[in-house]
């Protein structure tokens, strides 16, 4: 083909417009976030400067409405990162399970079937999930708390106790005896150490069951709620990275005459292990984020629980303190209560920024080692 | 009623040049005014009114400085405002717009009947924290307020905590009063607090030193959360002007259910 010195400069030209439309697309969003970090930056910065960060991040009193206000976020902070915590330890061990359930144990058409359903679950607003943690779980909280907790307590201490009895007497009894000797010994052991664990269950369920709940909105029920916002995304994530360690690795595995089990857990699970944390970052952004249900489920109490695990206490969370005095606080004077919420958000902002730092670090390293290895 | 507002109205676009109406002050007081203009700048084209939520205590100061024409207080003027006044050459002349009383209100099943002012005081601030220590049922007590930003904690706040006391660190917020009554229907040991409008059959409201809340105890402030709402003006309005049309307006009809909506006591017809 020849072109004409013309033609030439005009594909030339549009080349280059075409690039620079996309640059311009792209930078777009990325100024967009920058944007975002300096003007919050820009009004959370008078109040550290009028305050200090001693003030913010130490103390935890928490009186923005009286005659002398005082700004203390510790309490708040201690807030969010207990909720948000408590929500990824009660969503992730579910979640992965039930992506490995999904990508490999269950049949395709079951997956089919079940994977949109769950996609549907992080399309339903926050504000009606917030509604259910006020209207049912807060008052089955209350009224039956002690009993649901001493359930659940029995699905996890039963199966962890006894297999725990099992290898501890596995392993107490000595080596040097033989035959009969050792199997008895081995049996008394672990009758022993049943009873013990037995002992432990029956004590752990009777102290829940006496268990009062005097208030409903507490932790535990944000923490349930955000758990159970989190679990779509945690599945949804980990089980596209199942799916993305592919067939080829399965097979190759069940060539070499591995089992099904060993080749979902020492073959697929180790290959997909970045993204399946991506999938649990993504989780742990979901809670931390989380507003409206934080806002009607936590209590909203500035105070840090005692003792710190006790999650039946009232809670405060940032998210929640900016939401609902963001109303009120006076923009026009430009009062510290106004900026103090900026400075929760920027706080918000560097921790998230921290965590997906960290996390695509964790990933790009995990990469590496499966490339070389 | 309502005709004579109109005709007010009416009267004040010919008679008067002023169709320009300036109010300052209070936030609890806010939406009344609020509401007022809103239903005035409907009825009349021409009139422009704004309003302004500083505070009670910049609204005075507005009202002494002339950048306002009305000024809403949730208190009557402090005497060292008076004097600021006085010697400005302004007279100030208070016109009461509503009332404002919040019911105190615990589960339906609570034995207690009523309370001290300053036993609820000492609940809020965490002193007595089990129901049984005002005569009540051996059970935590689970305190509940309105968020900090809301004019009704304003209320509570300086009806009955007072300015030094600090509210307990384990109070739950709720933020709006709608709220607070579900979370008080839904908790045994629960106490809050919410506008009179949203005190019903599904909770108990307390008495308070003896007296029950209704909206004749708020207005004869034998209730002891409850108090006045102000519009305060320079010198007596003219009677057929904008000022005195618009302040009118609280005791009409229209004006009533108005306050009613928005949670107060309407000021009671005289009979």
């Amino acid at each position: 083909m020849i072109l004409t010195e013309r033609e030439r400069a005009q594909r030339k030209l549009l080349g280059l417009l075409g690039r620079g439309v996309l640059f311009a697309v792209t930078s777009v969003a990325a100024l967009a976030v920058l944007a975002i970090i300096f003007f919050i930056a820009r009004d959370a910065w008078p109040f550290f400067q009028q305050h200090g960060a001693g003030a913010f991040f130490l103390s935890k009193a928490w009186y923005p409405a009286h005659a002398t206000p005082q700004f203390g976020a510790a309490a708040i902070i201690a807030g969010s990162l207990l909720v948000t915590a408590t929500a990824v330890v009660l969503a992730v061990p579910p979640g992965i399970f039930a992506a490995l359930c999904l990508s490999d144990v269950l049949p395709f058409g079951v997956r089919q079937v079940v994977k949109p359903v769950i996609e549907v679950l992080a399309a339903i607003p926050s504000v009606a999930y917030g509604f259910f943690a006020l209207v049912v779980l807060a008052p089955l909280l209350q009224d039956k708390g002690g009993r649901l907790l001493a359930a659940a307590w029995c699905v996890l201490a039963v199966p962890v106790l006894s297999l725990a009895a099992v290898v501890a007497g596995d392993l107490l009894t000595p080596e040097r005896l033989k035959g009969l000797a050792y199997r008895l010994v081995r049996g008394l052991l672990t009758a022993l150490f049943l009873t013990a664990g037995g002992a432990v269950g029956v004590w752990g369920w009777r102290a829940l069951t006496a268990l009062q709940v005097p208030s409903g909105v507490n932790a535990l029920n944000a923490s349930v709620i955000l758990g159970v916002m989190a679990l779509p995304t945690i599945i949804s994530v980990s089980e596209d990275a199942l799916q993305a360690a592919g067939r080829e690795l399965r097979e190759g595995s069940y060539a070499l005459g591995a089992t099904r089990a060993e080749t979902l857990f020492k073959v697929v699970v180790p290959a997909s292990v970045s993204g399946m944390f991506s999938a649990v970052l993504l989780g742990v952004m979901r809670a931390l984020g989380e507003t409206m249900v934080v806002w009607m489920a936590s209590g909203n109490a500035a105070q840090i629980p005692k003792p710190w695990f006790n999650l039946l206490q009232p809670v405060r969370t940032l998210t929640a303190t900016i939401a609902g005095d963001m109303g009120e606080a006076d923009q026009m004077t430009g009062s510290a209560h106004y900026h103090v919420l900026f400075a929760m958000g920027l706080s918000l902002l560097v921790f998230s920024f921290a965590c997906n730092l960290a996390g695509e670090r964790i990933v790009a390293r995990q990469r590496k080692r499966l490339r070389g290895g | 009623m309502m005709v004579m507002v109109a005709g007010a109205l009416a009267g004040a676009r010919t008679v008067c040049a002023q169709d320009k109406l300036a109010l300052d002050g209070s936030t609890t007081v806010g939406p009344i005014a609020k509401a007022f203009a809103e239903y005035t700048m409907r009825q009349n084209q021409n009139v422009n009114i704004t309003v302004s939520e500083s505070g009670s205590g910049n609204g005075a100061k507005a009202l002494l400085n002339g950048t306002c024409d009305i000024a809403n207080l949730s208190r009557d003027l402090k005497e060292s405002e008076r004097q600021a006044m006085e010697q400005k050459g302004v007279k100030p002349v208070a016109h009461v717009v509503a009332y404002d009383g919040l019911p105190v209100i615990v589960h339906p099943s609570n034995r207690v009947k009523g309370l001290t002012l300053e036993q609820v005081r000492d609940i809020y601030t965490g002193k007595v924290t089990n129901w049984k220590q005002v005569g009540g049922a051996d059970l935590p007590i689970v305190v509940i307020s309105r968020d900090t930003n809301s004019g009704t904690f304003e209320t509570f706040k300086e009806l009955v905590l007072g300015k030094e006391a600090k509210i307990c660190e384990g109070t739950e917020y709720t933020g709006s009063n709608g709220g607070v009554r579900q979370r008080v229907q839904m908790t045994k040991g629960a106490i809050g607090f919410a506008g009179l409008g949203f005190v019903d059959r599904s909770v108990k409201a307390l008495e308070i030193n003896g007296v029950a809340p209704s909206a004749e105890t708020v207005v004869a402030k034998s209730y002891p959360i409850s108090r006045e709402l102000f519009m305060f003006t320079k010198g007596e309005p003219a009677p057929d002007g904008l000022v005195a049309a618009f302040i009118g307006l609280s005791r009409s009809e229209k004006g009533r259910e108005i306050i009613e909506e928005i949670g107060f006591v309407p000021v009671p017809e005289k009979k």
